[in-house]
């Protein structure tokens, strides 16, 4: 392929939609010197393929090709299809937020009786009028990464979250992407959750289509600060539509003494990136990432981790599971990094693949980067296929072969899912398990 | 948990500072002009009377490296080399025609007496007692640019094998090295293979014909000794069907305050059911404490199996170098092939160290297992960066992969960069870091007969390197022998 000629095209073809767009972006002043930095910076490396050593194993260029035109604001025909998917999708007990098409949508979300110290605006009043500390934070990820910058350039909308000091919320907060496809079309979303000291949260991201929805890409990001001695539980639900692309990335920082447990689960999408950057500004933190990718047909998921133990006496923790069917590919890529003088840190990351099927593909590169004498790191990484011996026990038993298979895939996907520690939204990722494994037949 | 203190020590013994192979011999020599043209390749292969393809493929070679870029995305850093600073030919200087060992220059002999590496074939080693009594090493000596001197001659000849500098190969078996000479690393390979295959001026040539099992072991001993000088050797074995030979190398520096070029270019055959052993104990200059001079060591380093149920194991000791990158790897292509590869890299001082392995799983059932020690010290950097790679077709590819490091002090970094990709599914791939996994069965067994779980650890990984360090020379091994006692107590994934 003429690498040269793809980036011109691509390059030139959304140039034009950054310049039609424009108006539909919100900020003005610094904010828009700041879009015009990002999308330079973007324009300047285009979509990243596989010489770029952070994404050997997704070649956008190859999978995605382009970034489609910014989708049009959500009209009544749209909402009413996203309110049946969201109706579809809803999880019990929670507060939703519902961005359409990459626009919030207030009569889809709930946004009354909120517990004292929670605070709900949209990234557009945040950017437009909000102030200078949250637009700084919003402002604050660079362009190194070409599709961070490109989500930086083109953000539309989005939720941001303030929780005060002291405060613990009882009730999950869940953030839903609704993609009403009816054009192919890219949605680009940034949201931000600011987590006080001595507080407390669950937060859960779903990504879903409506019915009929295919081609459309999410471009998605998500900023988060939790303070000294707060607790933010985290859980990411991918149902994309199998021709969708989505590409998130989130950016973490934790305060002393803080805990971070996030979990994330992947099984929609045609093409998919997660890539998150936790990073330790206080010492006695602790990071549980979890994560399991459920794939098959021509699937592609990469789940890029990228942790970062800048202060001593942290602890880490990563367990990571692939699932790959037919003509699948699945993409790992963790790196620690232990910098100078983070002593006494505690990191450990493994990663297993499972292959089933001899066309499907599994890429790990569990990384480690260590700058400090008086650490505990270490990683592990298998692949390989179900054990002959553990499914002939089961077939022994009267199991059937698909029966047998979906009970080790199970045992095999559980380890990472039981970190989740609500109740209600561990049932929901076995569900989700659950379905994807009756969907094999 | 911090290094103990034995392992500090032990460490510090080795230390850039403690560079035993730093003199330098004063011998007239005989150079290239500075720099790098067409001409330098024209004066090198005229140097050598090579024929005509020879010199073609080479300046083949060198065009297409003039249309290449260094890689960048090794973790090493050192200032940008100009190539037309140096010496690409440099050959000791013959005070008259040599007929038999007695005839090299006395300089030259006292330098690998020095260093002491045997080119008298009576010799046996001294301190070295082994129940055979006269074990045998034959050893091509490797001066600057040139061979100085090929032992055992006779006795290979008898057995049917081919050893002898690549140069008088290209001359007197030109059928061979035409038919394998860069199949396994391609000019066009990488840039520093590329450059190689341009300027290469010596190294050596092994071929064991079917069946035969090499009577001895054989050792190159490369010493760059002049000033600005790049050493660009390129070694080729070939193990036809049947076959085995083990093969050793060394290689030292006197200490300068510049660096110097290092690039070298290794290719290894196997046929069905050949065994190639290749051993390498890297005790290159490393710089000084503070990180002047030292040799920039680039080495392309590759074998193939290319018959089925052939084996190559590749063992390296690396202690010297201001900056080694090196990946000595394996392409598995006969069914049941199998590779290996045992790595100690230690650095110090201001030493830069990415190295690693690959194996590429293409033919099927084949194995692969991959023992890596990285210890960092000083405010060096060891990076140890690894493919495993299993191939469509390659079902039942099993690989095995064990990387520790250890670092001694806060100011330097140890790093593990693996790739794991797995192309089916019967592909079978282990990555781990973590000591306390490697075979349970054998540590339980060990803690049972009153090991505590950290000597059961040693016991192991230390049992495993030194049944093959124990194949070294006794030179090599005694710097070896330092290394493989270093306790794996605080050693990271």
């Amino acid at each position: 392929m003429n690498v040269a000629l793809v980036k011109n095209e691509t390059g030139s073809a959304l140039s034009d939609s950054f310049a039609i767009a424009r108006d539909r972006l919100p900020g003005t002043g610094k904010v828009v010197g700041a879009r015009e930095a990002a999308f330079a910076a973007y324009a300047q490396a285009g979509l990243p393929h596989r010489r770029i050593e952070d994404w050997k194993y997704t070649d956008l260029r190859a999978l995605m090709r382009e970034v489609l035109p910014l989708a049009p604001a959500p009209g009544t025909a749209e909402l009413t299809r996203a309110a049946t998917a969201a109706k579809l999708h809803a999880i019990e007990g929670v507060r939703r937020l519902v961005l359409v098409d990459g626009v919030f949508a207030p009569k889809l979300s709930e946004l009354g009786g909120l517990e004292k110290g929670l605070v709900i605006r949209t990234l557009r009043e945040t950017l437009e009028a909000g102030d200078a500390a949250l637009q700084a934070q919003l402002l604050a990820p660079d362009n190194s990464n070409p599709m961070v910058a490109l989500n930086s350039a083109m953000m539309t909308d989005g939720v941001v979250i303030e929780i005060a000091d002291g405060v613990v919320l009882t009730q999950p907060l869940q953030i839903v992407h609704i993609a009403s496809g009816n054009v192919p079309a890219a949605m680009f979303t940034r949201s931000l959750l600011r987590l006080g000291k001595d507080a407390g949260a669950t937060l859960v991201e779903s990504y879903v289509a409506a019915d009929g929805a295919k081609t459309y890409q999410v471009h998605d990001s998500l900023i988060v600060s939790i303070g000294n001695n707060s607790r933010l539980d985290h859980v990411r639900l991918n149902e994309d539509s199998r021709d969708a692309s989505n590409i998130s990335s989130a950016v973490v920082s934790l305060g002393a003494h803080a805990h971070f447990n996030t979990f994330g689960m992947m099984s929609g999408a045609g093409v998919s990136r997660y890539q998150a950057t936790i990073a330790f500004a206080g010492e006695g933190s602790k990071v549980e990432t979890n994560g399991v990718n459920l794939l098959n047909g021509k699937q592609h998921a990469d789940t890029t981790l990228f942790m970062d133990h800048a202060v001593p006496n942290g602890a880490s923790r990563e367990i990571f599971r692939a699932v790959v069917d037919d003509r699948a590919h699945s993409v790992f890529q963790g790196r620690i990094i232990v910098r100078p003088h983070a002593q006494k840190t505690d990191a450990k990351m493994m990663t297993r693949a499972l292959l089933l099927s001899d066309e499907a593909e599994a890429d790990n590169k569990p990384e480690l980067e260590i700058f400090a004498d008086d650490v505990t790191c270490g990683h592990g990484a298998t692949t390989g296929a179900l054990d002959e011996s553990l499914l002939f026990y089961l077939r022994a038993r009267g199991l059937s072969e698909k029966e047998a298979q979906a009970l080790l895939i199970q045992a095999f996907v559980g380890e990472a899912i039981e970190s989740i520690v609500n109740d209600g939204l561990r049932e929901l990722a076995i569900a989700a398990a659950e379905r994807w494994l009756e969907a094999r037949g | 948990m911090p290094a103990v203190q034995e392992t500090v020590d032990r460490v510090r013994q080795i230390d850039v500072d403690q560079y035993r192979y730093g003199f330098e011999t004063l011998i007239e020599s005989d150079k290239a002009p500075k720099g790098l043209s067409e001409d330098t390749v024209r004066f090198i292969s005229a140097k050598k009377n090579e024929p005509a393809w020879m010199l073609e493929w080479r300046l083949e070679a060198y065009r297409r490296w003039l249309t290449m870029t260094e890689p960048q995305w090794a973790r090493v850093h050192y200032p940008k080399i100009d190539y037309q600073d140096l010496y690409y030919y440099s050959a000791p200087k013959p005070k008259k025609t040599i007929g038999s060992l007695d005839e090299i220059d006395p300089d030259i002999l006292e330098t690998y007496k020095k260093l002491g590496i045997p080119l008298r074939e009576v010799e046996v080693l001294e301190g070295v007692v082994r129940p055979e009594g006269q074990r045998k090493i034959a050893v091509d000596a490797v001066f600057d640019s040139v061979s100085v001197a090929t032992t055992f001659q006779k006795e290979l000849k008898a057995a049917g094998v081919i050893f002898m500098p690549i140069s008088e190969a290209i001359r007197e078996h030109p059928e061979l090295v035409k038919k394998y000479l860069g199949t396994v690393v391609p000019t066009s390979d990488n840039y520093f293979a590329t450059l190689n295959s341009a300027v290469f001026s010596d190294g050596s040539f092994v071929y064991v014909p079917p069946g035969v099992r090499c009577p001895m072991e054989l050792s190159t001993y490369f010493r760059i000794n002049e000033r600005n000088t790049g050493q660009f050797e390129r070694t080729l074995i070939i193990a036809d069907k049947g076959a085995y030979v083990s093969y050793l190398e060394g290689c030292t520096a006197p200490q300068r305050d510049e660096n110097q070029l290092h690039a070298a270019v290794v290719e290894l055959v196997t046929h069905d059911d050949a065994e190639i052993k290749y051993s390498t104990v890297q005790n290159w200059y490393p710089g000084n404490s503070e990180g002047k001079g030292g040799i920039y060591n680039f080495v392309t380093k590759r074998g193939d199996c290319r018959g089925n149920n052939s084996k190559i194991s590749w063992t390296q000791v690396e202690t010297g170098s201001a900056i080694t990158w090196k990946y000595p790897s394996c392409i598995l292509r006969g069914d049941n092939s199998r590779g290996e590869f045992y790595s100690i890299a230690i650095s110090n001082g201001h030493q830069q160290v990415d190295s690693g392995t690959k194996m590429i799983h293409l033919g099927k059932n084949t194995t692969s297992r991959i023992i890596s020690k990285g210890i960092a010290a000083g405010v060096s950097q060891n990076t140890y960066r690894g493919l495993v790679t299993a191939h469509r077709k390659a079902t039942g590819a099993r690989n095995f992969t064990a990387c520790d490091s250890l670092l001694i002090g806060d100011k330097c970094g140890a790093h593990t960069v693996p790739y794991v990709e797995a192309k089916n599914s019967s592909a079978l791939f282990e990555h781990e870091a973590t000591t306390s996994k490697i075979s349970e069965d054998v540590l339980f067994y060990c803690v049972q007969r009153g090991l505590s779980q950290e000597e059961a650890v040693g016991l192991v990984v230390n049992g495993f390197v030194k049944d093959v360090l124990q194949q070294l020379p006794m030179e090599f091994a005694v710097e070896a022998q330092k290394l493989i006692s270093i306790s794996l107590e605080g050693s990271v994934g």
